[in-house]
């Protein structure tokens, strides 16, 4: 087999890239669930959020302005599930599932008037001669903001989780919400504002679809993004450097496998495109042969209701 | 129509031609449904559908009614939106994608006074299904011969969808006409398993690039691969429709869809009571495939020698397959002179001699 036509370091470059969007939203999910609840609406609020950036950034003629709404649908359409789970007492799986069946369909009607539109474009931060260094050049100093927004997102987050006290009340209300409860903390506006965390993240990975990586807005865009998001927090096992290390070989992987089949090695393009899934298969298996959920290190009121009681 | 209207009506439906038998239908518009793979919006495949459907619509007005169910996958739900269509009183039924043919024939044989049109597809298991195709490979020659002629570098990037003989059929239409125009060429096809995934097919355009394409061609349906082309610097060509307003810089000329004188021409048929189930693979001669206005980036003798090759496909004197040809293993396929017979091109599953790589199975 001849690898040498691949170049690695346009492979990486190229697989921070086409991880951005997976890695923001699983990023927004991890806190989400670290805090106790399951939304399983990522799909539906990544693509509410692509589909608002792009008609933001459409009007206004700013990419920026774009990435802004893309935050605050995401944030909105997150709003509706936390009012749903949180103080309806819903069902955290069923009003997630409805969320992403409600996203897809709503951002398809908004987006009617926009397809086939070209969006103002996102430069590439500049560097100025530090984007020519070899090596480095491309891989560090040659993306556009978001990727560096995305990396400084995951190291925020795993600051804030392990060494805030703000965090440490987050993961309180996510192991045990009944002890953080009669400890004092507001388990429920923890939890709101953990969700609106994760719905704002979601819809900027998506806006980053509609604005940078296609750019243009379809319906269904996302493709299931949201959903590979929800399985790399499992497969980070709930910590945020693993979900950036997630995201990259996933996203690694899928730009791997064209990248062999544009350089003409023979290799089934079929299995490559399922490595993916079939290693996080591998991986929850490993993990949670290993002393069960302790070393999955899954909250412990993960998906629960909290409901004070007396 | 959505899905949720159509369930309504198709009960009512079920109702009226209990009761009133086919005299309620003679009164009413004729009902055309069209079943799409993708979103009208999608500037390929679906886009040029649809067009076609409103070019229709507009041509008969109220004596025809037409209507449409978007983003219907291939496989069993394509069987069961069939199915409510035609219980909702649609006479004549458009299928626009190849994987819907065996549910095209099931449900056709279930509603045999329903019309089904089933696009580029081969199973003709009911006497009510029709089939249509469009010669695109006739579009991929003339692209094909752009490409060889503009490329610096020798090589040209081609994103498929399915190794399914249409795309096949492309790839060797491209790839003879290239070879000819400049017998240095050579072609690197990216499989990405989809015929509509802007992000993929994004990352497949940026694969080819970086391995030294700078022309892409395209089966598949997004805009996604002429944007990345004109960021790099690369030249492309649209899929389905003109996708100009993408890529002003990259974009060369696109094959252009035009459904819209084969639909008329059959829902008339409808109308008057003479539709026949019937296969037909229409081409450049009849209007089927036409070409968006050319770059100013291809030079003025390109263009000429281009006009001249639609030409000699439009009045029947060429033919893009003509041999000789080989296999890709070596094995004589077309001798000297000799045209390849619409069987062999329907069911192709081999690439002529020069392509590298193997088609996956």
């Amino acid at each position: 087999m001849d690898f040498s036509s691949i170049n690695p370091v346009t492979l990486i470059a190229m697989l921070m890239v086409a991880a951005t969007p997976i890695l923001l939203a699983a990023i927004g999910e991890l806190v989400v669930e670290k805090a106790g609840v399951l939304n399983l609406g990522v799909e539906g609020m990544m693509i509410t959020g692509a589909v608002s950036g792009f008609a933001v950034a459409v009007n206004t003629g700013s990419p920026l302005f774009g990435m802004l709404a893309a935050i605050l649908a995401g944030a909105a359409v997150s709003f509706i599930f936390a009012v749903l789970t949180q103080i309806l007492m819903a069902n955290q799986v069923a009003s997630g599932l409805a969320l992403t069946l409600f996203g897809l369909g709503f951002s398809a009607l908004m987006g009617q008037s926009y397809t086939g539109i070209v969006p103002p474009r996102t430069p590439k931060l500049d560097f100025g001669p530090l984007s020519d260094l070899p090596v480095v050049g491309r891989i560090i100093f040659g993306h556009d903001i978001l990727v560096y927004v995305s990396i400084l997102l995951v190291a925020a987050v795993w600051y804030w989780l392990n060494y805030t006290r703000s965090g440490r009340i987050l993961r309180a209300v996510g192991e045990n919400h009944d002890s953080a409860h009669a400890l004092g903390y507001q388990v429920k506006k923890v939890r709101i504002l953990a969700i609106m965390f994760g719905g704002a993240c979601a819809g900027l990975g998506g806006a980053y679809l509609s604005l940078v990586r296609v750019p243009q807005w379809t319906e269904g865009m996302t493709a299931g993004a949201g959903w590979i998001a929800l399985a790399l927090v499992v497969f980070a096992s709930w910590k945020p450097w693993r979900a950036l290390l997630g995201a990259y070989l996933f996203g690694g992987i899928t730009v791997l496998q064209l990248n062999l089949q544009a350089a003409g090695v023979r290799i089934p393009a079929e299995y490559l495109a399922m490595s993916p899934y079939i290693i996080t298969i591998l991986v929850l298996v490993v993990m949670s042969s290993n002393r069960g959920r302790r070393s999955l290190s899954a909250p412990g009121s993960l998906g629960r209701s909290f409901h004070a009681a007396g | 129509m959505k899905r949720r209207e159509l369930l309504a009506t198709s009960a009512a439906a079920l109702g009226l031609a209990a009761t009133l038998g086919s005299t309620a239908r003679a009164q009413s518009p004729l009902r055309v449904g069209f079943i799409y793979l993708g979103p009208p919006g999608d500037f390929g495949w679906t886009y040029a559908h649809d067009q076609a459907r409103l070019t229709a619509q507009e041509h008969f007005g109220d004596t025809v009614e037409t209507f449409f169910v978007e983003n219907v996958p291939e496989g069993p739900d394509s069987e069961r939106i069939m199915t409510q269509m035609a219980l909702s009183g649609a006479d004549m039924i458009f299928a626009t994608s190849f994987g819907y043919g065996p549910s095209v024939n099931a449900v056709a044989q279930r509603f045999p006074d329903v019309a089904f049109e089933h696009a580029t597809g081969y199973l003709q298991e009911a006497p009510n299904v029709s089939l249509y195709n469009s010669r695109f490979y006739q579009g991929r020659a003339v692209i094909g011969h752009i490409a060889g002629r503009m490329t610096e570098t020798n090589k040209v990037g081609y994103i498929a969808s399915f190794p399914i003989p249409e795309v096949i059929r492309g790839i060797n239409a491209a790839y003879i006409h290239a070879k000819k125009a400049n017998p240095d060429v050579e072609f690197s096809i990216v499989w990405v398993y989809s015929w509509f995934d802007p992000a993929q097919e994004a990352a497949a355009a940026e694969a080819l690039i970086e391995q030294g394409c700078d022309i892409m061609m395209q089966h598949t349906d997004s805009t996604a691969p002429l944007t990345v082309a004109q960021d790099a610097g690369v030249l492309g060509f649209g899929q389905a429709s003109d996708m100009t307003q993408f890529a002003p810089d990259a974009h060369l000329t696109a094959i252009i869809d035009n459904w819209a004188p084969y639909y008329m021409h059959r829902i008339q048929e409808k109308l008057d009571g003479t539709w026949e189930a019937g296969n037909v693979w229409q081409g450049l001669p009849e209007g089927e495939v036409e070409f968006a206005p050319f770059s100013d980036k291809i030079p003025a003798d390109v263009q000429e020698e281009t006009n001249a090759l639609i030409e000699s496909m439009r009045n029947r004197e060429y033919h893009p397959f003509t041999g000789p040809l080989n296999r890709q293993d070596g094995t004589p396929w077309l001798a000297e002179g000799e045209t390849a017979d619409d069987g062999t091109l329907l069911g192709m599953n081999f690439y002529v001699e020069g392509i590298s790589g193997e088609i996956p199975s």
